[in-house]
């Protein structure tokens, strides 16, 4: 048991792992990017938006679910596999409704900045339009669902740091949506305040505060001038 | 904090009481709640919410997630039209266009008075007796002209469901061929008292010899599954039955839960006998509620005649009990993870694996999930002896296995085989004269071209969760291709990207082919998503969504190159249609204010 | 960057549906590269030599999403005359600022413009002239084929440069990071 070494192959190089970690975790941890949104170090596993998808042993499957095995042969950046990812990528951008030139997280957004990455030239798919509630009723942030990708960290945030459970998924398919926990469902009427951890967790520019939209000039934004996967390892993960 | 009226809250205090107030049993409350208040205002989700001293937003995500759940009025009659395929091809458009007619309804929007509302559901699991329905999710089938006139008339005279006659309502067994299970006689505690005389250990070893699999699907050893369970570290263990039959054209489970309960319930007991649980459930779909309350009394028997309860049969310590848990609408529900979500009273999103529910299930507890089918056989197993079953079928599929068949045979209904009968016979029993396709293990299964009939419905040849729907040469296997596509676009929980997103993309494209829109673009996309949504989603959902579609697509070509007429891309949708708007609020209808559909002249 | 002529001039249409004209803007943001873009193309209907209408051309930049009937003409005017039909930034891409209007019902829209707006018209305009809006704003690529696509609100001078001299020079078209921009 002992004599194997904590390691697998990412890619054909070797990462080291300790027991328990994820592919992703090791991967991130030894300064190899896997594109991903849902995950995040100071959260359970999710699995939802399958950015982070790999094959290991011709099966594919989530990078940030799959516990590192010694020994694994796991291929990540390949063509195929960037491929699938963009094609994810479109599905989200159709999904929701991303006007990436009014959104104060553009140049922030990680959702942005692994299109740009993985050279997401358009959308592609048929655009779903669909018209998605906006909320302005809390005196600090607001929330803009048009560009919310369901990936539940504001959720996971809110139940498992801030103990509120401001936030929660409803709806099922594209049905799929945000809802907060309050009588009226907005969020001026519920626990959330400003210095939450759920107000800093989202990848995308769907909960943003008030009244300092557009803060840094283009070109000084987080990923305006250096890719996300070689800014994952040094960015404080917040948005 | 919105008030509750006195009324609700004096119905919402004893629903909640029978549950224990336990948030585990959110689901079942909700659906009881709604029986009552006929649907589930906001009013009523903040008050459950309030009483479970839970946050609102997980009461909101139950009632959005199961499609039986309302969160909008519905009429006093909510009336709901199988919309499976096999519904379909035996006229239920035509006989629901014609009760929205007599009705003068719209699809899916409550009467003025508040009487009624007429939608559609996916498969309801009546196929060898359709085109059904449900009202108020009691299933009506054999539907014909006549019977929806009456229906209408007994709706507008607000007739209680109760005073309706009696054989509207009857569910035929329609057993066709029956053989080891369907043809047994049952004997009460027969095979409990068998398992006991070979003790935990010694049925444990049975199992193994007998190699059962599962018949819910995957096909899974079940003496491995019950092994790892009673291995497993848990303060409890569960037995589950998964009854809940979401696969378009699958019915056996209906029957085998109708007809032949005991054997069920005495599986599952066995298993609780050998992995040391003590509780197990039924998880019955919605569709089936007729079901559970004479499956109720056959529990009640059964503790009555000591077959369930403490110290069964006279054996100190073998205690075991069941309770039936119903689903409210959601296909995703059957998966196993999704399932024991629903059973904590959660929406059914399935969860990530490992682990598996073996090692940490319902409660996070070591929890065996098994098909209805697959207990059934248990008690075969139990009576007969592993190696004695394992005799029938093939080397790597013992046993017999029942198959639900519909669509265009003669006598569509149940028929059970040993394993290993080849397509053809089956064909041939049920009288498919002239079958071009079989569509096998519903929407999520394969569709086998007649060159393929000769092929064995084995584990290694042709695996099936049990059903056939056959399509006969007047039919059109594009309408059976969109069929499945709306069925998986309103089925997906919408966990994960490529599911939720990509069901609804292949939804939409084949709409757009369907309209006469379509070029070899559309049929290159379906591909490319078919690849994309079966590799990289979250569950078995979204892993065969695309399955049967991708089988028409490569097997039957004509099917789709019939329908892409067009040379070049254009529009999913009528341009001139897109413009009718404008021109309706600007009073225009001169020639700048249409536009040809297609390039330019 | 030395781009080769090609032998023979390529001809380019350019045209905005639905946009703001940014993208145009940007188009002449590359400066003194424009002289040596001429040396390159020869533009056919654009703006920028007011050409009204397209004859065969071997590129088409679209700029702007496709909004109303007239649109869709030019659009398919555009894409039967060209070879290669080229999307040119947000809007053209994914509808962007016009498409903002899609959350609403477009006679609804116009009834509250023409007609409920303190100071409106009180009527919604019938002119025959005038194009009429569709029920929704719509990325190029949902009505014709798009052969290729420019991110950018608008893309920048240098990206218009960078992707159109590998276009035309024959190689696939790639942006550097720094100008793969949404906006
Ligand atoms: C989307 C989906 C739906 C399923 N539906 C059912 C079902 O209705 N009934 C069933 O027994 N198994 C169903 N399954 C399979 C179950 O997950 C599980 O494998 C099965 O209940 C195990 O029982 P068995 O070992 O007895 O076959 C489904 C699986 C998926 C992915
Ligand atoms: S959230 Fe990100 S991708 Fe969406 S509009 Fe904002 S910047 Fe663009
Ligand atoms: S609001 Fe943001 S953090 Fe929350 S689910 Fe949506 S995208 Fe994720
Ligand atoms: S594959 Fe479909 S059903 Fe399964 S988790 Fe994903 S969205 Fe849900
Ligand atoms: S990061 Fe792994 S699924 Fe989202």
């Amino acid at each position: 048991m002992t004599d194997i070494p904590n390691s697998f192959n990412l890619d054909g190089e070797p990462i080291p792992f300790e027991p328990g970690q994820t592919i992703l975790q090791a991967a991130l941890n030894s300064g190899h990017f896997i594109p991903h949104l849902c995950a995040h170090p100071e959260f359970k596993p999710h699995g939802s938006c399958k950015l982070c998808i790999v094959v290991v042993n011709d099966r594919t499957g989530a990078s940030c679910t799959m516990k590192a095995l010694p020994g694994l042969e796991v291929q990540s950046d390949t063509p195929d596999l960037n491929h699938r990812r963009r094609t994810l990528l479109q599905m989200l951008f159709v999904e929701g409704n991303h006007f990436c030139p009014g959104c104060e997280k553009s140049g922030n957004c990680q959702l942005q900045a692994l299109a740009y990455d993985l050279e997401m030239f358009n959308d592609h798919f048929t655009h779903f339009f669909q018209p998605r509630e906006v909320d302005a009723s809390h005196p600090d942030f607001f929330l803009d669902r048009n560009r919310c990708i369901m990936c539940e960290l504001c959720v996971r945030a809110s139940r498992d740091l801030d103990g509120k459970t401001v936030f929660g998924l409803a709806g099922r398919g594209r049905d799929l949506h945000l809802v907060v926990n309050s009588a009226s469902g907005k969020l001026g009427d519920s626990a959330f305040a400003k210095t939450d951890r759920a107000a800093r967790v989202c990848p995308v520019g769907a909960i943003l505060p008030k009244e300092v939209g557009f803060a840094k000039p283009i070109g000084e934004r987080k990923y305006d001038e250096t890719p996300i996967s070689q800014l994952a390892f040094t960015c404080d993960w917040e948005g | 904090m919105t008030e509750t009226s006195e009324t609700t809250d004096s119905i919402l205090a004893p629903i909640i009481a029978h549950y224990g107030g336990d948030p585990g049993n959110l689901l079942q409350i909700l659906r009881d709640a709604q029986e009552a208040l006929d649907w589930l205002s906001p009013e009523t989700q903040g008050a459950v919410a309030r009483r479970l001293d839970i946050p609102v937003t997980r009461v909101a995500a139950v009632v959005r997630f199961y499609t039986h759940l309302y969160d909008t009025p519905r009429g006093k009659y909510r009336v709901l039209f199988s919309h499976n395929i096999t519904d379909r091809m035996a006229g239920s458009p035509a006989l629901m266009a014609h009760m929205l007619k007599r009705l003068k309804l719209k699809r899916g929007v409550v009467s003025d008075d508040g009487l009624v509302s007429v939608g559609k559901t996916s498969c309801t699991g009546m196929c060898d007796q359709g085109p059904a329905l449900l009202v108020n999710n009691r299933a009506i089938t054999r539907l014909t002209p006549r019977r929806i006139d009456e229906i209408c008339d007994l709706i507008r005279a607000r007739a209680p469901l109760a005073n309706w006659p009696a054989h509207y309502f009857r569910v035929e067994d329609n057993i066709e061929r029956a053989d080891m299970l369907l043809g047994s006689a049952y004997a009460p505690g027969e095979a409990l008292r068998a398992a006991i005389a070979c003790g935990p250990t010694g049925m444990m070893a049975e199992m193994r010899k007998s190699n059962l699999r599962g018949r819910g699907g995957a096909g899974f050893t079940t003496a491995v599954k019950w092994e790892a369970c009673r291995d497993a570290k848990g303060d409890e263990r569960y037995i589950v039955c998964n009854a809940d039959e979401g696969e378009p054209g699958t019915f056996k489970d209906r029957v085998l839960m109708q007809s032949f309960s005991e054997r069920v319930f005495e599986g599952m007991a066995i298993a609780g006998y050998v992995t040391g649980a003590r509780k197990g459930f039924v998880y019955l779909r919605g569709e089936y509620s007729y079901l559970r309350a004479p499956l109720e009394a056959k529990l009640s028997e059964m503790r009555r005649n000591r077959l369930l309860g403490m110290s069964i049969c006279g054996v100190p310590g073998f205690d075991f009990d069941i309770v039936i848990h119903m689903g409210a609408g959601a296909y995703v529900c059957g998966e196993e993870t999704a399932l024991i979500e629903s059973l904590e009273g959660k929406p059914g999103l399935p969860r990530i694996r490992p682990p598996f529910p073996v090692i940490c299930g319902y409660n996070n507890q070591p929890t065996v999930v098994n098909n209805v089918e697959t207990l059934c056989k248990v008690t075969e197993v139990a009576i007969h002896g592993g190696l004695a079953y394992a005799g029938t079928g093939t080397r790597q599929s013992a046993g017999t296995k029942i198959i639900s068949v519909s669509g265009d045979v003669e006598r569509p209904g149940l028929y059970e085989y040993p394993f290993g009968v080849r397509v053809s016979q089956v064909l041939d029993d049920a009288g498919a004269y002239d079958a071009v396709a079989v569509q096998i293990s519903g929407a999520a299964g394969q569709c086998l071209t007649p060159q393929e009939f000769g092929r064995r419905i084995a584990f290694e040849d042709v695996p099936t969760s049990g059903s056939f729907m056959v399509f006969g040469n007047t039919r059109d296997l594009f309408e059976a291709a969109l069929n499945y596509s709306h069925f998986f676009e309103h089925e997906s929980c919408g966990f994960c990207t490529p599911c939720r997103v990509g069901t609804a993309l292949v939804a939409r494209i084949m709409e757009k082919i369907h309209s006469g829109h379509g070029a070899r673009y559309e049929f290159n996309e379906l591909t490319r998503l078919h690849q994309l949504i079966s590799t990289s989603s979250h569950c078995g959902l979204g892993a065969t969504a695309t399955n049967a579609l991708q089988d028409i697509m490569t097997k039957f070509p004509t099917v789709f190159d019939r329908r892409l007429i067009k040379r070049d891309f254009e529009p999913g949708f009528d341009l001139d249609a897109a413009l009718a708007r404008a021109r309706e609020v600007s009073n225009r209808d001169d020639a700048n204010a249409h536009l040809a559909e297609g390039v330019d002249a | 960057m030395n781009v080769r002529p090609p032998m023979k001039k390529l001809k380019v249409a350019t045209t905005s549906l639905s946009g703001c004209f940014g993208c145009h803007m940007s188009l002449l943001d590359i400066d003194e590269r424009l002289l040596e873009l001429a040396k390159l193309v020869e533009f056919d209907r654009s703006p920028i030599t007011d050409i009204k209408t397209c004859g065969p051309c071997d590129i088409a930049l679209i700029e702007g999403a496709v909004c109303n009937s007239e649109n869709v003409h030019v659009l398919r005017e555009l894409r039967r005359n060209c070879k290669m039909l080229v999307a040119v930034g947000a809007c053209a891409i994914t509808g962007g600022l016009p498409a903002q209007r899609n959350q609403r019902d477009v006679g609804e829209i116009l009834q509250r413009c023409y007609v409920d707006m303190p100071g409106a018209q009180g009527r919604v305009p019938d002119d025959p002239e005038l194009p009429l809006l569709l029920d929704k704003v719509y990325p190029i690529n949902e009505i014709v084929r798009v052969d290729y696509f420019i991110p950018g609100c608008p893309p920048s001078g240098d990206a218009l440069w960078k992707y159109l001299t590998d276009l035309i020079g024959g190689r696939m078209p790639r942006l550097d990071y720094q100008s793969f921009r949404f906006d």
